[in-house]
């Protein structure tokens, strides 16, 4: 049985590493063989970026070799996918080569469209590339005092993100003693102010006693640079000193431009993470267009249902488990408290208040998320 | 006329059913037509709410089985 897997970031890593370990008896005997195309060498664990904007983490400790998170037994190279020929079971990369696969992975992840809104690319800081992340903190250094507005693009990966950012401004101006001089308002998309109930619950009264200001139903149409106007499509305008964006996402180009999703989301059955109308393509992580959160943690999971049921198709002929919609998301509220979120498709999130022994978890996980890829944890 | 597009948002706590709704409505053309399914009852009030906002155009909502189906046409 040959597994392609396409993608080498969280939910490929995983999967792969998953499934070298269940069929390395297999792989051993030479019944079964598992590849991975990448676009990368490296692995970026994302969720760093985060502290990279705010001058916490340094860039460079975000990266591991890939090649050094997988199994030996794993097939690695790279050599981006360039075309998905499904109907052959086969794939064509940019060197040229063809892959036949009995059975397909596609984790592809997403990215920022930022040039999807007018001036929103020129006008708007954001730490959603690396790139990005180190002009944001540039960007924040150097600001003395004014209005900073937060702006939400729809769909994009991090739900949480608008809120962590949101808390660890406040902290970050605070520390530099500037907070007064600091007006910071948060625009998002709908009615409430996170997309999760229990979230925008607990996060109203933290907005509140920081004296954070809030717009709800704000969906970023244009921006203004010249003028430092940011309007949505509800009619209303922002006028800001520094803007923050989390821009709106799409799917890798490579699977919007094969046919295999709109926007690059690939239609998937929410229960056996396969594409829809395919039983030997499985898909997970960020490029599903499951309404579930895109985030490492849903890919995580994603990945190990997917691991089992290809480890049981090779091993008994037939997939035995479910995906059940789990996600567990730690929620940044500041620079020294946290808490988390974990829900799945028939339980919502209930909310702890944040401590300081969450933050610290989270710091711990920063770390071992290594571990956690290479399937350890 | 297009046909209608069924966004199965059922059973989902994030991103949720607006945000849901609010993805799709950028990919659709306008006069598309979409049908959004919610097992969540704030829906019922959260979509007129962004749709009369926005300026689209509200179809029909009810509720059938548990499940409400909120059918929205994109106006511009
Ligand atoms: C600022 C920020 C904060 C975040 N915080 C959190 C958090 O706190 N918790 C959390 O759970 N998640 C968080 N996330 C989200 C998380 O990082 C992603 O959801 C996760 O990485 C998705 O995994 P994936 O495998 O789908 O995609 P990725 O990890 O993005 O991997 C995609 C892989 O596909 C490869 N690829 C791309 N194109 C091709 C091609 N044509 N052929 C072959 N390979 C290709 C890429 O090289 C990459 O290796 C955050 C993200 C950001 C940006």
């Amino acid at each position: 049985m040959r597994i392609l897997v396409v993608g080498g970031g969280c939910g490929g890593t995983i999967v792969a590493n998953n499934l070298a370990r269940r069929l390395s008896g297999e792989i051993r005997a030479r019944k079964a063989k598992i590849t991975m195309l990448s676009a990368s060498d490296r692995h970026m664990y994302q969720p760093g970026l985060l502290y990279v904007a705010f001058g916490q983490m340094m860039p460079d400790e975000l990266y591991r070799d890939q090649a050094s998170l997988l199994e030996s037994c794993i097939e690695f190279h790279v050599d981006p996918v360039e075309q998905f020929m499904l109907d052959q079971n086969q794939v064509k990369t940019k060197s040229g080569k063809v892959y036949s696969y009995d059975i397909l992975v596609i984790a592809t992840g997403s990215r920022i469209m930022p040039r999807k809104i007018p001036g929103l690319e020129e006008g708007a800081e954001t730490c959603y590339t690396e790139q990005g992340a180190v002009k944001m903190f540039k960007a924040l250094r150097e600001f003395q005092g004014g209005k900073v507005s937060i702006v939400v693009g729809v769909p994009h990966k991090c739900p949480i993100a608008p809120v962590e950012i949101t808390f660890a401004l406040h902290d970050y101006f605070t520390a530099r003693g500037i907070r007064d001089k600091v007006q910071l308002k948060y625009n998002y998309p709908i009615n409430r102010i996170h997309s999760i109930e229990n979230v925008a619950k607990w996060a109203k009264p933290e907005f509140d006693r920081m004296g954070v200001e809030y717009e709800t139903l704000f969906n970023v149409e244009e921006v203004d640079v010249e003028n430092k106007i940011v309007k949505s499509m509800e009619g209303s305008e922002d006028k800001y000193d520094l803007l923050i964006s989390i821009p709106e996402h799409h799917g890798m180009e490579v699977i919007e431009k094969n046919g295999l999703g709109q926007d690059g989301w690939i239609p998937t059955d929410r229960f056996q993470l396969t594409m829809e109308g395919h039983d030997n393509v499985y898909v997970l992580g960020d490029t599903t267009n499951l309404p579930v959160s895109k985030t490492g943690s849903a890919a995580h999971f994603e990945a190990e249902v997917v691991a089992e049921n290809i480890a049981s198709i090779v091993k008994i002929g037939t997939p035995v488990s479910e995906y059940d919609g789990k996600v567990y998301c730690f929620i940044e509220a500041g620079h020294d408290r946290a808490t988390y979120a974990m829900f799945n498709y028939e339980n919502p999130p209930d909310l702890k208040a944040a401590n300081k022994s969450m933050h610290w978890f989270k710091m711990s996980y920063n770390k071992m998320y290594w571990t956690s890829v290479r399937g350890l944890l | 006329m297009s046909e209608t597009k069924i966004i199965d948002a059922r059973n989902t706590y994030c991103p949720g059913p607006l945000m849901e709704l609010i993805t799709y409505m950028k990919q659709a053309d306008v006069g598309d037509t979409l049908e959004l399914l919610s097992t969540d009852n704030g829906t019922a009030d959260d979509v007129p709410e962004w749709i009369n906002k926005v300026g689209h155009e509200m179809v029909s909502s009810e509720k059938i089985d548990e499940v409400w189906h909120i059918k929205v046409r994109k106006a511009k």
